[in-house]
Order: C-alpha cells, then structure tokens, then sequence
C-alpha cells in the first residue's frame, strides 16, 4: 500500500534528516514509527503526504509515485489520509463542527451529507456536546479528539498521527490510543509517532525504530527499544 | 457544485470577516485612509484643473488695428485666424463698439469726454480677441499675424497693435507654472496612491500573515488553492466594501467644511458641490477601488502560503 524506496532526505543546510530509507505498510497495518526528536520520524510523514520532496528515491502509495503528482491530484491523495498532529492544528476561528466540517467541505461533499457525518463522528469521539465551542475553549484531549474526528470524518484510507499523545496527560493519552485502536480495527490503516513507551508496548503491532535518520529496527510485533 | 462552493466561500469569508473583529477593524481603519487619500486626489486635482482652466481662460492676446482699416480686411483676418487649429476662438468688435466701451469705462472722466468729442472722428480702430487652445501657442498666433497671409491685398500692415509682445514674459511664465502643476500634480497623485496602496496591501498581508498556520493545515487536509484563498478575498473585499461606504460618509462633512475655503480661494470653485454633482463617479470609484485593492492585496499576500 505505502513504499518508501531508499529514500534520502537531504536538507539545503546539509543536515541528513534520512538517510536510504526503504520499508513497505500493508493495508490495514498499525505501525509505530519509534525515535529520539531529529531520527527523521516525522520527516517520513512529511515525505508521505507529499509535504517534502524526497533528495533520493521514491515514495509510492499504491502504485502512485506521490512525489510526480500535480497540485490537484495532491489536493485529491491528502484527502485519502487523516492527519492527527502534536499540537492538533485546528482552525481556532472555527468552533469544533466547523472544523470538522471543513475537511468534507474542502472534499466538496455536499450539505446534507456533511450535517449527517459530522454529529456522528464527534459522537464517535465523544464529543457531541461540544460541538458549538470554539477550540480555545476545549481541554487539550478533547482538542486531539477533535483532530482525530477531523481526520476520520472522510473516511480515510489512512489515518498518520504524529506523536498525538505528546500533549497529553496519561488518562488522555489512552483514551487517543483507544479511539486509534478502534479505527484500526475498523480497518483502517493506522501509523503513529511516538516518544511513549507504554503505548507501544501495550499495542503489541508492528515498530519500526528509527535513528539518525535510518531505521535500525523492524519488528512485526515489537516493543520500545532503541 | 461551483455555487455550493460560492455559497460556502462567501460565508466562510463573512464568519472570518466577523468572528476576528480586532483585525477586521484595523484593516477596515487603514484602508478608509488609503481610500480618503484617493478621495482627495480626485477632489485635489478637480480644484487644480478648474485653477489651470481658469488661469488659461486668462490668458488672451488683443489685435488692434488702425482706425483706418477696412472692416471686411479686419474681417478677413479674422477668418484666417479662425481656420488655424492653434486657435479657440476670436472676437470681433467694431471700432464703433471700441469707441462706446471706451467712453463707458471714461464715463466719470469730462476731460477726456470732452476731448473726444472734439475729434470729431473716432480715433479708434477695430479689434480682434484671441483665445488659443493653449498658451503655448499664442507664439505661432503672433507669428501667423506678422506673416504676409495676415496682410489685406494692398500690402499695408493694418495691425496697430499686438499686445503678445507686452505680454510675453508673463504670458510664458504662466504657461511654465500652469505646464509644471499640471505634472507635479500627476507625480503627487500618483506617489499618495501608491504609498497608501501599499500601506492597505501591508495590513492586509499582516492579516494573512495571522492566519499561515491555518492555511497550512487546510492545505494538509486536501482543500483546494481556490477553496482556501476564495474566504480570504471574500474578506479583503468586505474590508474594501465596508472602508469604501464609511469613506464616502467621512468625504461629505469634510468637503462641507472645505467647501467655503475652496470656493473663496479657488475662483469659485465649492468641493462640496463638487462631491454632491460628481457623487456616482466618486462613489465607482472608491467602492471599485477598494473592492479591487482588498482582493488584490489577499491573492497577493496569501500566494507565499499556499505552497504547502
């Protein structure tokens, strides 16, 4: 489904963010992608989602190589992935429907089926009473869980969450592992950044450790260990 | 599907507009400046064209001829005057007419009455009034009139008089001064306008600037270049919509109380007539212009952050 072909990622400053990377995701897969800051975790998501251009290689979704795609079919792959991130990124002048709204809206779906899907997402998240607040009224873990409706709500092939659980306290870290656990079990691929330990070893799928830019370690049902 | 995303852009576009009222205010504040200084260069360069005109209109020359010169010679050159493209118009008046005039601008004086009297004869002659298009051009009237064309057949110079030549050096000075400030007029207008452009494009960028990251994650979430940038012309066309209304209501008191001003300093003219007779075009042109920066300003500023 996802293949990274040696792929090298040199920045102008010559600093190697990564360096010959190559490994494959199956559809439906879990994977934790493990790593000190600077192992180049979040530069394969970058890469990924057509964020960055890779210096060396390719990075292939399907059969696509998501690097020769043109603005519009850009537009069209991003909207294929749901994006969670660190420090959740919602639109702050949007109250917590818009925001989510705003992702079917962008996919130009229309009216009747946006105000369908999005009171039964946020009822997924648990978050059904806070539809009308504005996202600086919001704890940061119903924040995530905003983020992570966004990103569920066009029903993704995948779902990318980039270390979700950084600015989280532990109660709302599981409850995020628990609503990604149950997106993936729903068969949606899944893959995670993380610092955490606990989550990993309490997931039980496959991580792939990352150092200086290169992964070091492969394992299909792996711990945190570097 | 295109009207849906109309409809969805233009409301976005006035939630924006609304929900960041601070920055809204500011940007609506600085473009009713960039749009008074267009306001006042219309009016501004009104006055200096009704000055110039009138200053031209001044400016004539008078052809006096001999009291012995026949009218139809008189007449003659006249014509001739007239068919030169230099020349506006021309006005004839007979000796008889210069003689009444006379005696009417001397009507207090007895002496002079009285010495006419004696003549016998009116000592006066015909006269022509000229009015070039323009006061450079009164140089080439006077050399038409020195020319032989200007001459009835007998070969006689019948011209008296052609007071351009008294008149030259301030006749020239005032086509300098009138040629000058219908440029420095330009250049001013030109250098306001685009300094407070560019004051209305800096905040307008600096609203943008706000809203980088947002722009970023809609870029992430698939929405489209025209889908993300259409809220933010929306809202740069609001603020020229709402900064262009409150102008044309700032521009009537201010032109009321200029208005006096002008019309005492300005042979006659009254600004604030002015705004009432010319308000339709006043009003094209600054809700145009402001529609037309706020737009412009936005797909400028926003360009650099779509590259995501």
């Amino acid at each position: 489904m996802i293949f990274f072909d040696r792929v090298t990622k040199v920045y102008p400053d010559s600093s190697v963010a990564l360096q010959n990377v190559t490994f494959s995701i199956e559809p439906k897969e879990f994977v934790s992608i493990v790593g000190q800051s600077g192992a180049g975790k979040t530069t394969i998501l970058k890469m990924l989602l057509a964020e960055e251009h890779p210096t060396e290689g390719q990075v292939f979704y399907e059969s696509t190589d998501v690097h020769q795609l043109n603005k519009r079919e850009i537009n069209d792959f991003r909207r294929r992935i749901g994006m969670v991130f660190q420090d959740f990124r919602l639109l702050p002048d949007k109250t917590v429907y818009e925001n989510i709204a705003f992702t079917m809206e962008a996919s130009g779906r229309p009216d009747e089926e946006i105000a369908a899907d999005v009171p039964h997402v946020l009822e997924l998240v648990d978050l059904h009473d806070k539809a009308w607040n504005f996202p600086n009224e919001l704890s940061g873990g119903e924040k995530q869980r905003v983020a992570i409706a966004r990103a569920l709500v066009n029903q993704p092939d995948i779902i990318v969450a980039d270390e979700p659980t950084g600015n989280l306290d532990p109660v709302n870290t599981y409850d995020v592992v628990q609503i990604l656990k149950k997106i993936n079990d729903l068969g949606t691929t899944v893959i995670l950044t993380t610092h955490n330990k606990g989550i990993i070893d309490s997931l039980g799928h496959r991580v792939i450790a990352m150092e200086k830019g290169k992964i070091i370690r492969d394992d299909k049902e792996g711990k945190y260990f570097i | 599907m295109f009207w849906t995303n109309v409809k969805r852009i233009v409301r976005t576009g006035f939630f924006n507009f609304w929900r960041n009222g601070t920055v809204s205010l500011a940007s609506v504040l600085t473009m009713i400046v960039t749009l008074l200084v267009i306001g006042f260069i219309i009016m501004g360069s009104a006055v200096l064209k009704t000055s110039l005109d009138e200053l031209r209109n001044k400016v004539d020359i008078n052809i006096t001829f001999i009291p012995k010169a026949a009218e139809e010679d008189v007449l003659s050159i006249k014509h001739s005057l007239e068919t030169l493209p230099e020349v506006a118009r021309v006005e004839y008046t007979s000796k008889e007419a210069v003689l009444e005039q006379f005696k009417e601008r001397h009507a207090d004086d007895q002496a002079i009455l009285a010495a006419l009297d004696e003549l016998n004869q009116n000592p006066f002659g015909a006269a022509l009034n000229v009015k070039a298009k323009d006061p450079s051009q009164y140089q080439s009237v006077a050399n038409f009139l020195q020319g032989k064309s200007a001459l009835p057949n007998t070969g006689l110079t019948i011209i008296d008089q052609v007071n351009y030549y008294q008149n030259k050096t301030a006749i020239d000075k005032l086509t300098s001064i009138i040629t000058a400030a219908d440029k420095l007029g330009l250049v001013l207008a030109l250098a306001f306008i685009i300094l407070s452009v560019i004051t209305a494009f800096n905040t307008i960028r600096l609203t943008i600037y706000i809203s980088r990251d947002e722009i970023g994650v809609m870029r992430l979430v698939g929405a489209s270049t025209a889908y993300i940038q259409g809220p933010f012309i929306v809202v740069g066309m609001i603020y020229g919509l709402m900064a262009g209304i409150l102008t044309l209501v700032i521009l009537a008191p201010i032109t009321y109380w200029l208005g006096h001003i002008t019309e005492n300093f300005f042979i006659g003219f009254n600004v604030f007539l002015y705004y009432l007779h010319n308000l339709p075009q006043i009003f094209l042109i600054i809700i145009l212009g402001g529609l037309f920066i706020g737009a412009i300003s936005s797909v400028l500023a926003i360009r650099k952050y779509l590259k995501v």
